[in-house]
């Protein structure tokens, strides 16, 4: 049989048309129920950075909701200032403590940045961070960081101990690079290898790479963590995105305003 | 033994598609890590390639000749996107594990082989049956690879600890090639070597 090309042409639309529906509708109706997972993978992770969470041990979401209540404190930052924003503040600048979503807030109110070897083109000027609670005082810090892998941005959480200094520990919770490769900053052996590691070195700069080949243990090379063979790019991502974080731009007069002040 | 069942038969071992078409190695190689992994994977391609072939069967005479292989496409790439999403939805942490290799289904020659050799030529019924034998096909070899893979791997099934491995204080000591995708080769070749002892005739003459 012979198809007239109107017939061809109508046929494709027609089809692209239903598709289309179909998947946007689906897309949309299951974006709520997505966008919970997401918030509670999150708190999972900030929980695991922190070491309170054991990897790959399952549990309800009941019990992560009540784990990370009782644990963690959201705390709002300036960035530039490295000063703690109380809800008057947040108010004033039209931020819901209650409600942020880092990366619309970032699309929204990002600031330029120069070129950076991090691949981040944009800095928020204020930031969530979040305290790990030892009764009444603080026993660590977690900062969220985000930075250019091979093919994906990749977003995670590093958890500093309270000198302000020491990783306790690294995790990514959003990535798409190579599964088997670059994935594998995923592998908990490699984030095993960042617990003691140092960020800052003696000119208060700071100093933590991954390096090609082994590091060896924290106290032979403090600043240095073993690269992932077959993923330079992923691996070296992951340093500078965390040399990036911890700089000027970043984190450091946070970090150094709570090793002044300490916990509160 | 009537038309449906041969044709929803066929495909576990006399035509599987895995091991005798060589078809869907990559995804299979690459998900069946575990058997948890493997399941769901399976569970999505059966639903695909269910649902491609008994579309492309009810539109195959309205289909143009001239764009059919781009219509099947459209379809089976609608399809995994689905798939995809309500697997984000519900089944969070695994859609994590699998991460790309939902999407990749698309890929998978199978599925828009079936849509193309099978789906386009017979009725939605017979459609139907051959999606779901050959998605049946595809699992049978992913169950089996996943199955030993992990249990030889890491000592667990559904990661539940069954040979007490070292790292935990017992005596197994885990394979670390199961682990990767090199032994994913190793036992789908076993799997067409048990597979052509039982059936000669699939053997292709020297």
């Amino acid at each position: 049989m012979q198809y007239s090309s109107k017939y061809i042409i109508g046929f494709a639309a027609a089809l692209c048309l239903v598709c289309a529906i179909c998947v946007a509708g689906l897309a949309v109706a299951l974006k709520p129920q997505q966008e919970l997972n997401k918030v509670l993978d999150r708190k999972e992770k900030v929980l695991q950075v922190a070491g309170l969470l054991d990897e790959g041990a399952k549990k309800p979401a009941a019990e992560i909701q009540a784990l990370f209540e009782a644990n963690i404190r959201s705390q709002f930052i300036d960035l530039e200032t490295g000063a703690r924003l109380d809800d008057a503040q947040l108010k004033e600048r039209g931020i819901d403590p209650g409600n942020f979503d880092p990366r619309k807030y970032l699309s929204e109110n990002g600031v330029d940045v120069e070129k950076n070897p991090a691949g981040v083109p944009e800095i928020p000027p204020v930031a969530e961070v979040y305290e790990v609670m030892r009764g009444e005082s603080v026993s660590a810090i977690i900062l969220p960081v985000h930075g250019k892998g091979l093919w994906s941005t990749m977003y995670g959480y590093v958890a500093l101990a309270d000198d302000g200094n020491t990783v306790k520990g690294l995790t990514f919770y959003e990535h798409g690079e190579t599964p088997g490769l670059g994935g594998e900053i995923d592998n908990p052996l490699w984030k095993s290898l960042w617990p003691g590691r140092k960020i800052y070195g003696a000119d208060g700069e700071p100093e933590i790479m991954v390096i090609k080949g082994q590091a060896g243990p924290p106290d032979v090379a403090p600043y240095e963590v073993d690269g992932l063979s077959g993923a330079t790019i992923t691996a070296r991502g992951v340093g500078y995105l965390l040399q990036f974080w911890m700089g000027e731009k970043g984190f450091k007069p946070f970090i150094e305003n709570f090793r002044k002040g300490g916990a509160s | 033994m009537s038309k449906s069942r041969e044709v929803m038969l066929d495909p576990l071992f006399n035509n599987n598609p895995i091991s005798l078409q060589v078809l869907g190695i990559c995804s299979a190689l690459a998900v069946t890590t575990k058997l948890e992994t493997s399941v769901v994977m399976s569970l999505a391609v059966i639903a695909v390639m269910v649902g491609s072939n008994v579309s492309v069967s009810l539109l195959r005479n309205h289909i143009p000749p001239s764009i059919r292989i781009i219509v099947q496409l459209t379809i089976i790439a609608s399809l995994v996107i689905i798939t995809d999403q309500v697997l984000k939805a519900y089944l969070f942490d695994i859609s994590k594990q699998l991460s790309v290799f939902v999407g990749l289904i698309i890929t998978n020659c199978i599925v828009m082989g079936r849509a193309e050799a099978f789906a386009m030529q017979n009725g939605p019924k017979m459609s139907f049956y051959d999606g779901l034998g050959n998605g049946f096909g595809y699992s049978i070899v992913l169950l089996f690879v996943g199955f030993f893979r992990e249990l030889f791997g890491s000592g667990k099934l559904f990661g539940m600890p069954v040979l007490a491995s070292v790292n935990e204080g017992g005596w197994y000591v885990p394979n670390g090639l199961m682990v990767l995708a090199p032994g994913a080769f190793f036992l789908i070749g076993v799997f067409i070597w048990i597979n052509r002892a039982w059936k000669p005739d699939q053997v292709e003459a020297e």
